[in-house]
């Protein structure tokens, strides 16, 4: 396992207390494995992502261990972090359109990077530069540019090659897709695949709110809501067979290019979420689940269902214990 | 019938740099809004989809062209005419975060429309329209009524707009890019308000670079590229039998759930001679680099859009540096001329392509 995340808590501090944006979540990543984080605004998805690389003056980790190849990531101290962000843990931030500042050309910020890193083989890594650029359809030009040059996809491109260029372990891509046209967007997706296929990332967590990009890119997808892990199973099975209501409503309401809408009807889930400053107890999809019952109002655990599929709800907990039960007896 | 009519419009922007040049962002663009129809507009950005909004909302004044109203020509109106004309004709726009003035309750959008529109009208008789227009937009009025901004979700804030335009009796919405902001989830629910208005006799413009949206809301659908419609027509036409190339490029390229991306060439597209055919003859070229394709192919869109997009200041141009570099690619320009567009179908248009 090359990232293993357990029972990472963090929270954002407020005058009116701690707001836990993520609440006591675990998952691994396999070497090689990209997977996709998935939910809606406020789920805490990107303070997942933050969490690992950098926990800026307003979080805190609560609690929690984060381990990447066997090493355990200081996260809650900022000076050790440091040397381990870029070639350990490297993120492409939310708004990489405009992550780049407008006062330095691209050449120099990269060569900032390089420094701060303290790389000796300066020109090594710049032959490489140049072939990575090469190979995404740019060329060394965009170095003598200012980022305000580049159109939005460039930019886009620019970022993730200057995240991935110490080749970090895990590499964090947070709606690097969002806000760019379908051509852009497909070209994005595939270079991550692409870098993952070369190795110069070992393992991916693509944030986005978009299941039909991870659909493409993903090895495996994880669904949040409300600050917890709502399901996590390989991108096969979470497409065509979800089982937490949650899953399944947001798939159900995804209009798709092939179909004709003429007679159907999408729906979409009413309500919104749980405000986190004061969460309800139990499952905090309960009021606007259609399956809720008499359990929810306690703490679904986050169990395997079946090898690889992990869900945190009691109706499909319970509906899988009774097919268990009856595949046992017939067993007998 | 009130019925919009848009007439061979162009616009062109004047590049703010010293090197000059005219942007073409609209050519020659023709089409037709009835009554009880949703078109969607798709384009990638800078192929002037939302151009097209803003001149039907006569916010931009077109350079060639007419676009008329039940007959009349809106670039005509005089300022009282122009109050009907948006009494009929109102927009929603992409942002609903940035559409309301957060110091102010979001239902101050209400109180405008009453100062300019409904000077003579009884407390009782404006409380029972807005209800009646949050009725139409499925929203309870004690949610929303008294709240400010921050305390609306975006779904909200955006059904809220809309009610504001049935408040004023609204034949036409110009709705771009009302969907993107939002979070799947509620998604659909605004995506099926626009259906039901539709059914009401609501003609609705729906812009958009999302072509599963398109597919699912509209009747009719046009396929926008470099500020020219290259494929027009009935939505189920376009989506199952597409024609133009790009057309067949934007589907390719659309994620599905239920569908891997195909790794095959997607084809290039041929784009006026400008050069930059150059750019993905260079690429694939490359030394020893095997090159996805898609990522050729989005290399070379970026090239000719962003050369498109001279409109934004050319800081080096500005500034006096390397002048020559900067003009050379405020240069590349796309023939004003249209493609002519060619019936393949019934209700089935086609550009040549360019």
């Amino acid at each position: 396992m090359s990232v293993r995340v357990e029972n990472l808590s963090v929270a954002y501090r407020s005058h009116r207390g701690d707001v836990t944006a993520v609440d006591n979540v675990s998952f691994e990543l396999a070497d090689g494995e990209i997977m996709g984080l998935a939910g809606e605004s406020g789920s805490g998805k990107s303070t997942i992502g933050n969490a690992l690389v950098y926990l800026d003056q307003r979080m805190r980790a609560v609690g929690g261990k984060v381990t990447v190849d066997g090493r355990e990531l200081p996260i809650s101290d900022n000076r050790a972090m440091r040397p381990l962000r870029m070639t350990e843990v490297s993120l492409v931030p939310q708004y990489a359109m405009s992550a780049l500042t407008p006062t330095r050309k691209i050449g120099k910020l990269i060569t900032d990077l390089l420094r701060s890193h303290h790389v000796k083989d300066r020109d090594a890594v710049l032959t490489e530069l140049t072939r990575r650029l090469a190979l995404i359809g740019l060329t060394d030009e965009v170095l003598g540019k200012y980022s305000f040059e580049l159109s939005g996809g460039m930019r886009q491109r620019v970022t993730i090659i200057m995240s991935t260029l110490l080749n970090p372990s895990l590499l964090i891509a947070d709606e690097v897709t969002s806000a760019l046209d379908v051509s852009t967007q497909r070209a994005v997706g595939e270079m991550l695949t692409e870098f993952r296929d070369r190795g110069y990332i070992k393992s991916a967590i693509a944030i986005t709110h978009d299941l039909a990009i991870l659909a493409q890119i993903a090895d495996s997808i994880t669904i949040m809501y409300a600050g917890r892990l709502a399901e996590k199973a390989s991108t096969d099975t979470m497409v065509n067979d979800p089982l937490h209501p949650y899953t399944q409503a947001l798939i159900a309401s995804l209009p798709e290019v092939g179909v004709r809408y003429d007679q159907a009807t999408l729906t979409g889930i009413p309500g919104r979420p749980p405000s986190l400053a004061n969460p309800p107890a139990g499952c905090r999809f309960r009021d606007r689940c259609p399956f809720a019952f008499d359990k929810c109002t306690q703490t679904p655990p986050f169990e395997e269902i079946k090898p690889g599929h992990h869900v945190a709800c009691w109706k499909v907990s319970q509906e899988h214990s009774a097919l268990a039960a009856v595949g046992q007896e017939q067993a007998v | 019938m009130s019925t919009l009519k848009v007439d061979q419009v162009s616009k062109l922007y004047r590049a703010t740099s010293r090197a000059g040049g005219l942007t073409p962002a609209l050519r020659k663009v023709s089409f037709e809004l009835p009554p009880g129809e949703v078109i969607s507009l798709i384009g990638e950005s800078g192929s002037g989809k939302t151009t097209i909004g803003k001149v039907l909302l006569r916010l931009v004044q077109p350079t060639s062209g007419t676009v008329t109203f039940d007959g009349k020509d809106i670039t005509k109106y005089s300022q009282r005419g122009l109050r009907e004309y948006y009494r009929h004709v109102q927009g929603v726009f992409q942002d609903p975060f940035s559409s309301y003035n957060p110091i102010y309750r979001a239902d101050r959008v209400f109180d405008l429309v009453r100062g300019s529109y409904f000077g003579g009208i009884g407390d009782k008789e404006w409380h029972d329209k807005i209800e009646a227009a949050l009725d139409a937009v499925a929203i309870n009025p004690g949610d929303v009524l008294g709240k400010y901004p921050h305390q609306l979700s975006g779904g909200q804030q955006q059904r809220l707009l809309i009610a504001r335009a049935l408040l004023l009796d609204a034949k036409v919405l110009i709705a771009d890019e009302i969907i993107s902001m939002l979070d799947a989830s509620t998604r659909v629910d605004v995506l099926n308000l626009l259906v039901k208005l539709k059914r009401q006799g609501l003609a609705i413009l729906f812009i958009t670079h999302d072509l599963s949206l398109g597919n699912y809301v509209s009747d009719r659908t046009m396929i926008l590229r470099h500020g020219a419609i290259v494929e027009m027509g009935a939505t189920q036409k376009i989506f199952g039998n597409p024609q133009h190339e790009y057309t067949r490029m934007l589907l390719s390229a659309v994620p599905e759930l239920h569908k891997k991306w195909q790794h095959s060439p997607l084809g290039p597209v041929a784009v006026a001679s400008n050069g930059h055919a150059a750019v993905a003859e260079k690429i694939e070229s490359g030394p020893d680099v095997a090159v996805a394709p898609a990522l050729a192919h989005a290399s070379m869109l970026d090239e000719v859009t962003h050369a498109e997009q001279v409109v934004k200041r050319d800081l080096r141009a500005f500034f006096g540096g390397t002048r020559a570099a900067a003009s050379g690619r405020s240069q590349v320009s796309v023939a004003l001329e249209p493609p002519p567009l060619r019936e393949c179908e019934p209700d089935h248009l086609v550009a040549d392509a360019e």
